[in-house]
């Protein structure tokens, strides 16, 4: 089953050189990420968790350690187009509409017509913006414009999905019902999906694996697999299993906190 | 509706208006203190005393004014445009079409050098290190000072007429170009480069879908300030090339001969022309923003 591992880190190590001198992003990180897995990153900000993520989508390079992304390197990787990324603003071109921003991938990757038409129509469904094709970024709401932006990291249907908190920016409503769409999207696309929040909630209720970290230097804390069922209404955030793990998850928070 | 044009807050008329009406006051008012003078030398030797009207009425209606009124300058433009053959080196239209193609030509290498340039700096650490100190430099240069010697050296190369003019126009027109596609070509932000490496696009790729799309409205406030240059640029360079007609050179006789009104009528050609340039421009501008969605 060496298959089924997608992500393996080890001793991560990552410094960046700045003006004021070098700072320790991560240190020490250890990480295996199975197929089908949903992995929560979460913890303060300056904990490196958006930086793990840039890492294992070669958009930083690490300064020592070892990190293969589908069993190759984040640039292999990168290169084979082997992930989908969701930043956290939407960066949807204002001068293209909706369906031409999911197209863009296509477009890069040198899709046919056909296929990149029958792909723009498969996601934009499933993400639930059928029928907005030709708005533009502007005549959208921001939950709106994040779901294109999903979209469009889909299009190409890549194996993992890397999002750094896609949701941050909207309000609680809007966000449980995006936390919701992704769960069933999540369930009926079968991919690898690593997500980083600051949202103890919303950690808990989407993730079979949730990576506690703390900040200075950026290192895991804690790593808990979540035992609740794959079927979860949003109703389930009352439930004593749910609150348990929050509990541990906040109980990490606060350990990593205590030491600095 | 008509109300509306005149006080609605967006309209421009009636700011425009106002100006233009002082403007015109002021004018005709230095007409009679700058052309008084003369008429009071005339009247002495005809030991007559002028009453107010009438020096009014001789001081905005003289043959060789010191300042001529706009109503000079108005029918003067009239009698050299429509009442003259567009072939004769005293019609205005003669003179400014010979502007405008030095413009446009001159236009059109700058704005294509501007943009060669712009990513040359863009895309290379070395051609950004190496051209740009030289780009500045050129425009701290006086364009008058050099103008000449551009004339001088190409006509001694083989090159005369229109050539060394628009060479002039060009050596205007392309800083703008340069400056602003620069700062266009490297406003996508460092999310939109991310994004794109996350697809691997190539070079290429991302100077075409992002880069190219996000300096449009960049680019054509460039076009515009790079137009008002290019016809500047025309003009001085006419200036030194003697002989071969343009609004310059209509002016620079103007000035030599003491006939203010066709300096005066020349500038006023030289502004409709560079207006209309830019007008056009501008309508280009909105319909392409419009059509991309960059302008609502």
């Amino acid at each position: 089953m060496v298959q089924s591992e997608v992500i393996n880190v080890s001793n991560l190590d990552l410094t960046f050189e700045t003006s004021d001198g070098p700072v320790h992003a991560l240190k020490n990180v250890d990480l295996k990420v199975n197929r089908g897995d949903f992995v929560s990153f979460i913890g303060p900000s300056g904990c490196g968790k958006t930086t793990l993520l840039r890492v294992l989508a070669d958009l930083d390079e690490p300064t020592d350690g070892e990190v293969t992304v589908n069993g190759v390197s984040p640039r292999e990787a990168r290169e084979a187009r082997a992930y989908g990324y969701v930043f956290q603003a939407a960066g949807l071109y204002p001068w293209r509409n909706v369906a031409a921003n999911v197209k863009l991938p296509l477009e890069i990757m040198g899709y046919s017509k056909e296929e990149q038409l029958k792909r723009v129509k498969k996601v934009l469904d499933l993400v639930e913006l059928t029928g907005f094709e030709k708005k533009y970024p502007w005549q959208l709401s921001g939950g709106m414009q994040q779901r294109a932006s999903i979209a469009r990291a889909l299009a190409f249907d890549a194996d993992i999905l890397f999002m750094d908190e896609p949701f941050g920016a909207l309000d609680e409503i809007v966000r449980d019902h995006l936390n919701k769409q992704l769960l069933e999207l999540w369930k009926s696309t079968n991919k690898t999906i690593c997500f980083v929040t600051h949202s103890i909630p919303e950690a808990v209720y989407l993730s079979t694996k949730i990576v506690v970290m703390s900040p200075r230097p950026g290192r895991i804390v804690d790593i808990i697999d979540s035992n609740l069922p794959s079927d979860r209404p949003l109703e389930i955030r009352d439930s004593k299993e749910f609150i348990e793990i929050s509990q541990r998850v906040r109980e990490g928070l606060r350990a990593g906190h205590s030491d600095d | 509706m008509t109300k509306k044009l005149w006080t609605g807050s967006d309209s421009k008329i009636l700011p425009v208006f106002c100006i233009i009406t002082f403007i015109v006051i002021i004018w005709y008012g230095f007409s009679i203190i700058l052309n008084a003078p003369w008429e009071y030398d005339k009247a002495k030797r005809n030991s007559i005393t002028l009453s107010k009207t009438e020096l009014v009425n001789q001081t905005w209606s003289q043959k060789r004014p010191k300042l001529p009124t706009p109503h000079q300058v108005a029918k003067e433009m009239w009698d050299t445009t429509v009442n003259k053959k567009v072939t004769s080196k005293r019609s205005l239209i003669y003179h400014g079409l010979i502007t405008f193609y030095e413009t446009i030509y001159g236009f059109a290498f700058g704005t294509g050098l501007g943009i060669l340039l712009a990513l040359g700096i863009v895309y290379n650490r070395a051609t950004a290190m190496s051209v740009m100190p030289w780009i500045v430099t050129s425009q701290t240069i006086p364009i008058l000072a050099i103008a000449p010697m551009i004339v001088v050296a190409l006509g001694s190369a083989g090159f005369s007429g229109l050539m060394p003019i628009v060479i002039i126009s060009m050596y205007l027109s392309f800083f703008p170009v340069v400056v602003g596609m620069v700062k266009g070509l490297k406003s996508p932000e460092q999310l939109d480069i991310d994004q794109m490496k996350t697809w691997s696009a190539s070079k290429s790729q991302v100077l075409f879908k992002l880069r190219a799309p996000k300096s449009t409205p960049y680019l054509f406030t460039s076009l515009k300030l790079g137009m008002a240059a290019s016809v500047v640029g025309a003009i001085v360079g006419e200036l030194p090339s003697g002989g071969g007609g343009g609004l310059g050179f209509r002016m620079l006789s103007g000035s030599t001969f003491g006939n203010t009104l066709h300096i005066w009528s020349g500038l006023f050609s030289a502004a409709i022309l560079a207006g209309s340039l830019i007008a056009i421009i501008s309508i280009i501008q909105r319909i392409v923003l419009k059509r991309m969605a960059l302008e609502t």
